[in-house]
């Protein structure tokens, strides 16, 4: 066990290493001609007004709300699923009583309008 | 050792010879382990590059033929030099940092984006015994590492400091953190079935051997397979749903910054991501390297390649779904049918048991695996067609109810233009 997660170390080392040569051998080739109105940012021709880091809709914010609910719910139930065969049928009805609680809190979300995209 | 089994284990044996030839050199050791994994993952990194470029010419002529045109037929026979072709332009392109960017953040995120890509391919097995790391987490690993183009998609959009980005940013996030639910949720019933969460484990629980009836778990589990598949579309951001470079709405969305290998890094995270999704499905459901008569590598290669075109198939045919359908289909639709489903499976699998340990141990009917298969195949169906017919049932109320709304008002457009008969009104 210990050599396999060594092996993700390295292919980590090895994958990152094998790209940033790729953009270090593109830097040698290519050419380096930078002028003002290149490195401006693109919008489509227009000369851009203001900034991009402003403050953004929150909606996005709540969808990722409802996506922390079932992500914590998900990290539960994949020991569960791996003990399956051992835990007793009084263990899944709690799982399944647990999984009926994040189906009611995102029946609340829902009846609340959360998932109403506008 | 036959000669069928040499051809059987060839990447097994070539490994193994490799591996003799460094302990040869360097003695056994720390050392000689490294540079061994090393060799290893360095192999991994070349195939699965070579792979993308050959994704690339297979997706381009294949969309180019779904759309009746013939695509890349210019560089060699069939166009098949073309990827290298495109390999040389994207090397020698000129790269420009915008003035406003955040440097780092624009600097780091194709890199983490091709990095994070690839690793997900050091725990996917290939063959039996070929696996860069057989660990126990590997499903949870996958899905973990999989996540992990969200963060560099952000960094992207957020980097560049320009709108589009920001917005196809914000698109990503959205999706591919809404749909990585319903991908968990989906994996749940495979663990369940094949107790492990480790990959080489789960493609033995579906390969004909002692005890296993050779089932992949499709047969068992239709409905999860349909719901992991479409998510998986939506977790690499492929056609119908690629929001996050919607270029008719967004220019290219989180990329428009980007040129030369940078962009190139962008696409090779893409396409390999695509790769381990269509590994993973294999792998999960469709019974892995098992197969029949042919070399198990080969068997993985069929169906990885028919998953992906089954891929390129949705891309060539689809139109692209809007933001609120895209939600509504994750949130309202896959995510309850992911959690019915699972309820049902963890039921009918403790009550359905298919040894003796289990039963004396909690009870439960004892059935043939094939039984087992049956009942919680006819359970995907039974809960996917009630699903459909209540949307259905739901589409059929909301359209009616729009159809009265404009029936209404041309009613009334129709009595306002009845007072103006004999002359419009003067303005």
């Amino acid at each position: 066990m210990r050599t396999d997660f060594a092996f993700i170390g390295v292919m980590l080392v090895t994958a990152f290493l094998l790209m940033g040569v790729a953009v270090f051998a593109a830097s040698l080739l290519r050419p380096k001609k930078p002028s003002p109105a290149k490195l401006e940012t693109y919008e489509c021709g227009m000369e851009t007004v203001g900034d991009a880091w402003v403050q953004f809709r929150v909606q996005y914010y709540i969808f990722a709300l409802i996506f922390v609910l079932f992500d914590v719910g998900g990290v539960l139930l994949f020991p569960f699923a791996v003990a399956f065969n051992v835990v007793p049928i009084y263990a899944v009805l709690v799982v399944i009583l647990f999984l009926g609680t994040l189906m009611m809190a995102l029946l609340y979300a829902w009846r609340k309008g959360a998932l109403q995209w506008d | 050792m036959s000669v069928i089994d040499t051809i059987n284990n060839l990447i097994k044996i070539v490994g193994d010879a490799v591996a003799d030839l460094v302990v040869g050199i360097l003695g056994a050791g720390q050392i000689a382990d490294l540079v061994i994994m090393g060799l290893g993952a360095l192999v991994l990194c070349t195939a699965v590059a070579l792979t993308f470029m050959g994704m690339t010419w297979a997706e381009r002529k294949v969309v180019a033929r779904i759309q009746n045109r013939v695509g890349p037929n210019q560089a060699g026979p069939f166009g098949l030099l073309q990827p290298i072709a495109d390999g040389i332009k994207m090397f020698t392109k000129e790269d420009t940092t915008p003035a406003s960017a955040d440097r780092w953040v624009y600097n780091a995120a194709p890199l983490i984006i091709a990095t994070f890509a690839l690793l997900t391919f050091s725990v996917l097995p290939f063959a039996p015994g070929v696996v860069g790391a057989n660990i126990n987490i590997g499903v949870f690993f996958v899905i973990a590492v999989g996540s992990a183009s969200t963060v560099a998609i952000l960094m992207a959009g957020w980097g560049s400091n320009n709108k589009y980005s920001l917005l196809g940013a914000f698109r990503t996030v959205a999706q591919l953190v809404g749909y990585e639910v319903p991908m968990l949720l989906n994996v749940i019933p495979v663990i369940v079935l094949s107790g492990s969460m480790s990959l080489v484990d789960i493609v033995q629980r579906q390969t004909l051997a002692d005890g296993n009836p050779g089932i992949p778990f499709i047969v068992y589990l239709p409905l999860s397979a349909l719901a992991f598949f479409i998510a998986g579309v939506a977790e690499t951001g492929r056609s119908p749903f690629d929001l996050l470079e919607a270029e008719s709405e967004i220019v290219a969305g989180f990329h428009v910054e980007y040129s030369g290998m940078k962009f190139a890094l962008f696409m090779l995270g893409e396409y390999v991501n695509t790769l381990a999704v269509s590994i993973v499905f294999v792998i999960l459901f469709l019974g892995g390297y098992a197969g029949p008569i042919l070399p198990s590598y080969i068997w993985l290669l069929i169906k990885t390649a028919l998953v992906f075109f089954v891929f390129m198939w949705l891309r060539g045919t689809l139109p692209r779904v809007r933001v609120d359908q895209l939600m509504a289909l994750n949130w309202k639709v896959m995510v309850p049918l992911s959690v019915v489903n699972i309820i049902a499976v963890l039921i009918l699998a403790k009550v359905f048991v298919t040894s003796p340990g289990l039963q004396s141990a909690n009870g439960g009917i004892l059935v043939a695996p094939e039984a087992q298969a049956l009942i919680l195949f006819v359970a995907n169906i039974v809960i996917l067609l009630s699903g459909l017919s209540i949307m259905a049932r739901r589409a059929r109320v909301l359209r009616l109810a729009e159809e009265a709304q404009i029936e209404s008002r041309r009613a009334a457009n129709r009595a306002t233009a009845s007072n103006f008969i004999g002359g419009a009104p003067a303005k």
